[in-house]
């Protein structure tokens, strides 16, 4: 039987409010092996510490209970106050009697017995306490960074200045991300290639980072600080170290019909390929899809025309594995697919164009050369409409759209109408929106510019149908302010697409084991205090993958996930979680079970000598738990059939004790 | 007078299952509806006003009979607010209240010319045969 002391903390009114905390201090004292219990306004501030610690010293206690808010809050915090009193941190236990009780009661007297029940139960369990003591791993002192937009850029060149190599996986061609296609960016106007780029040629040219283009993780194994990763290189048919970027390949390919990408279908490419100018690598990549020398054998013109002899056609795909301390998440957004909204006419015309579309539109790099043309006929538009919120605040149970706001659509709508009126000034420009949410640095007062300045028509209401009818688009619109239904003939529609997250997150999300919500944005470990971690230990979130975010946001999230990346890469050990599984290998029975259970890998079967009664050696085969690996889930406690396995701190009689408890 | 008023709002309600409160104003009902131009009060308006309790108006307005009940603000709305069903509840309660069918069923043929639409037939069932 351990010494146990109880201490309840009031939480000011938060608890004492509606339990009656001198009755629970009083009825616990009254508990097998209770030698002191006490109760205090603040537990966990310097006094109330200072009252457990002399407490643990006056009273030779062996364990203690703290009666107050969720482990989750303040659980480290009573465990440094037990260690710095010479307890073993893990003679503590937490008795949640506010989030699980006083918020969740109005009635005194019940919450006061459900406290009692709940402080019972911890004193059942501190009694079986043993102390555990963590295990040390060592850190892998290189970073990987998974998308090499904007987020993930940033994110490596802030990791790499600090001194670690970083590794960017990127699955185009080039870096570069969605920001490479912009043309301009809000609120500052400056255009997006000559502020993006010059990040794009550091990360190229660090000497701590290397970039893996056209390349996909497929698998990751391990744990924080030492997580082994699996990358796919794709065969680009190129040797990457001896291709110069010099481009004649890509002007002398015959297969001139292949819908450019990065000009989003809008003009063609060549089979062989280097996305855009400033692309990093430049290098060139064959689409195997298209390459008629890969497809039929009959070609091979970039190679004759390679001074260098850069072209192998008989590449194949190529797996590298490495070791990293941390995993940085930034596989950013796309917009969504428009087919489910066509009474946009989005699939009938041409002249209906998304956003990102309008932005190559209106690019120099794009397929018109920067001249807004429009996509049917090349001539100049003069009536344009943008339609925001397509795709975004619908219903939960939508399946065309998403519940969300998109966050970035309002803004760079502004800028696109602020820009073509000031461009082409003999245009007439509206915009339907249902609310315009301008909250940023700058951003209502640029919004205002476009109306004001640039006499943009803002109109409060939603498109409700666009006809194509002979070389107009008839929109037919609510005017909520005026009252009356538009009807305006338009020669160009940009719908503000809603935004998604990228695809490639979900299975990503799966090899990680991090969490993701229904939207499958990647879920912060908290979301206001730990917004660039994810739950996962050493994974790390930037950008538009954990939710809609413009660029300056991206950025400075960008360098949040960096910074704690590097918290973590200067650490020589990390200290792990002794609350892990452990089998008794006199029970096992050697079902393997629990290893098909472990959704970290953490169990293997190892064969085993043992000695049998009649003095005979017999080998067995039995579960062992790497317990660096092990994350303390419990599955395979519950799954083990021959009740071998148990986990360290929260073994099988202690929540059998916790629950004789609360039905005694 | 205000229970009569309560009454009616929360039959409405009920017979089209329409919660107002998930509207955002965004207008698409509106924008959408091919009789706005011969309806005093329109789809968004309705939602609102039953939204508020101001039914007086609605009531009286011939705007309850000129919708055609095609349904296309039920299909484009973003938040699955279903203003149609909503006018179709206002003005079955209308029509119950008076006791009687606007119009009956047998009339509906006379007027009928070859140039009625078939969604005009099919709306003029939903609307008097019930």
């Amino acid at each position: 039987m351990q010494r146990i002391g109880v201490f309840v903390c009031h939480c000011g009114t938060n608890i004492a409010g509606t339990v009656d905390v001198k009755a629970v201090a009083a009825a616990l004292k009254n508990e097998p092996g209770v030698v002191f219990s006490a109760d205090y306004p603040y537990m966990c501030s310097q006094a109330g510490q200072d009252m457990i610690k002399e407490a643990i010293a006056e009273h030779r206690l062996g364990g203690i209970v703290i009666c107050s808010c969720s482990p989750r809050m303040h659980e480290a915090t009573f465990r440094k106050t037990a260690a710095a009193a010479g307890l073993n941190p893990y003679m503590v236990e937490i008795a949640n009697i506010r989030e699980q009780c006083s918020w969740v009661h109005k009635d005194m007297a019940v919450g006061t017995e459900k406290a009692i029940i709940l402080g019972k139960a911890a004193v059942a369990k501190v009694n079986l306490n043993t102390p555990l003591t963590p295990g040390q791993s060592p850190v892998t002192k290189r970073a990987l960074v998974i998308g090499g937009g904007i987020a993930g850029i940033q994110t490596a060149l802030d990791i790499a200045e600090a001194g670690f190599p970083v590794d960017i996986v990127e699955t185009k061609p080039t870096i570069g991300g969605k920001m490479a296609q912009l043309d301009k960016t809000f609120p500052t106007l400056d255009c997006a290639a000559c502020i993006l780029t010059p990040k794009m040629v550091d990360a190229g040219q660090h000497e701590n980072i290397r970039i893996f283009s056209y390349s996909e993780v497929t698998a990751v194994k391990g744990f924080v600080g030492n997580f082994e990763v699996t990358i796919k290189r794709k065969a680009r048919y190129v040797k990457e170290d001896v291709c110069t970027g010099c481009g004649l390949c890509t002007e002398k390919c015959p297969q001139k019909k292949v819908p450019n990408e990065f000009n989003l279908g809008m003009d063609n490419r060549r089979a062989i390929y280097i996305p855009f100018a400033q692309a990093v690598p430049k290098v060139a990549t064959i689409d195997p899809d298209y390459c008629m020398m890969l497809k039929s054998g009959k070609c091979g013109v970039c190679s004759k025309v390679c001074t260098v002899g850069a072209i192998d056609y008989k590449a194949k795909d190529e797996y590298i594995e490495e070791k990293y301390g941390a995993i940085v998440v930034a596989t950013g957004f796309n917009p969504i697919s428009l087919e489910k909204f066509d009474e946009y006419a989005y699939s009938q015309s041409k002249d209906v164009i998304t956003s990102l579309e309008f932005e190559r539109l209106t690019n120099a790099a794009g397929p018109t050369q920067g001249k807004l043309l429009r996509p049917s006929d090349g001539e100049h538009p003069h009536t344009i409409v943008f339609v925001q919120c397509v795709g975004s605040r619908c219903e939960a149970c939508s399946e065309k759209g998403k519940e969300y706001c998109s966050k970035i659509c309002c803004m760079y709508t502004a800028k696109h109408a602020m820009l073509t009126r000031d461009k082409y000034p003999d245009t007439d420009v509206y915009v339907f929106y249902i609310d315009v949410r301008t909250p940023g640095k700058n951003f209502d007062e640029f919004y205002r510019r476009a109306v004001e300045e640039y006499g943009v028509h803002y109109i409060k209401g939603m498109v409700g149908k666009v006809s194509p009818e002979g070389k107009k688009l008839h929109v037919q619109a609510s005017d909520l302010l005026a009252g009356k239904q538009l009807h305006i003939d338009a020669d160009l529609v940009v719908l503000a697409a809603a935004i998604e997250p990228d695809r490639s997150a979900r299975p990503l999300a799966t090899m990680l084991t991090a969490s993701m919500d229904t939207n499958d944005f990647f879920t912060e470990a908290h979301p206001k205090l730990r917004p660039v971690e994810s739950p996962t230990a050493g994974v790390f979130l930037s950008g538009a993958c954990q939710g809609p975010k413009d660029i300056p946001e991206t950025v400075s999230q960008a360098g949040a996930a960096a910074a704690k990346v590097i918290g973590l890469l200067c650490k020589d050990h990390l200290t792990g979680n002794p609350c892990v599984a452990h089998a008794d290998e006199l029970m096992c029975n050697g079902c393997s079970t629990c290893e098909r259970v472990c959704p970290y890998g953490a169990i293997t079967y190892v064969e085993k000598e043992f000695r049998m009664p009649d003095r005979t050696t017999k080998l067995r085969r039995v579960a062992s738990v790497n317990e660096a690996v092990c994350q303390g889930c419990g599955a395979c406690t519950v799954a083990c059939m021959s009740g071998a396995m148990d986990l360290r701190g929260f073994m099988n009689r202690q929540i059998q004790a916790e629950v004789d408890a609360i039905c005694k | 007078m205000q229970n009569k008023n309560e009454r009616r709002r929360e039959q409405i309600l009920r017979i089209s299952g329409v919660n107002p409160l998930k509207c955002m104003r965004c207008g698409k009902c509106s924008a959408t509806c091919p009789s706005y131009d011969e309806m005093e009060y329109h789809p968004h308006e309705f939602v609102y006003m039953v939204e508020t309790g101001d039914l007086e108006p609605l009531i009286h307005s011939t705007s309850i009979y000129q919708c055609l009940s095609c349904m296309a603000c039920v299909e484009r709305c973003p938040r699955g607010v279903e203003p149609g069903k909503l006018i179709e509840a206002l003005r079955l309660t209308v029509i119950r209240e008076k006791d009687a069918n606007h119009m009956t069923a047998d009339t509906i043929p006379a007027v009928i010319d070859d140039e009625t639409p078939q969604q005009a037939i099919v709306s003029a069932l939903r609307k008097y045969t019930k």
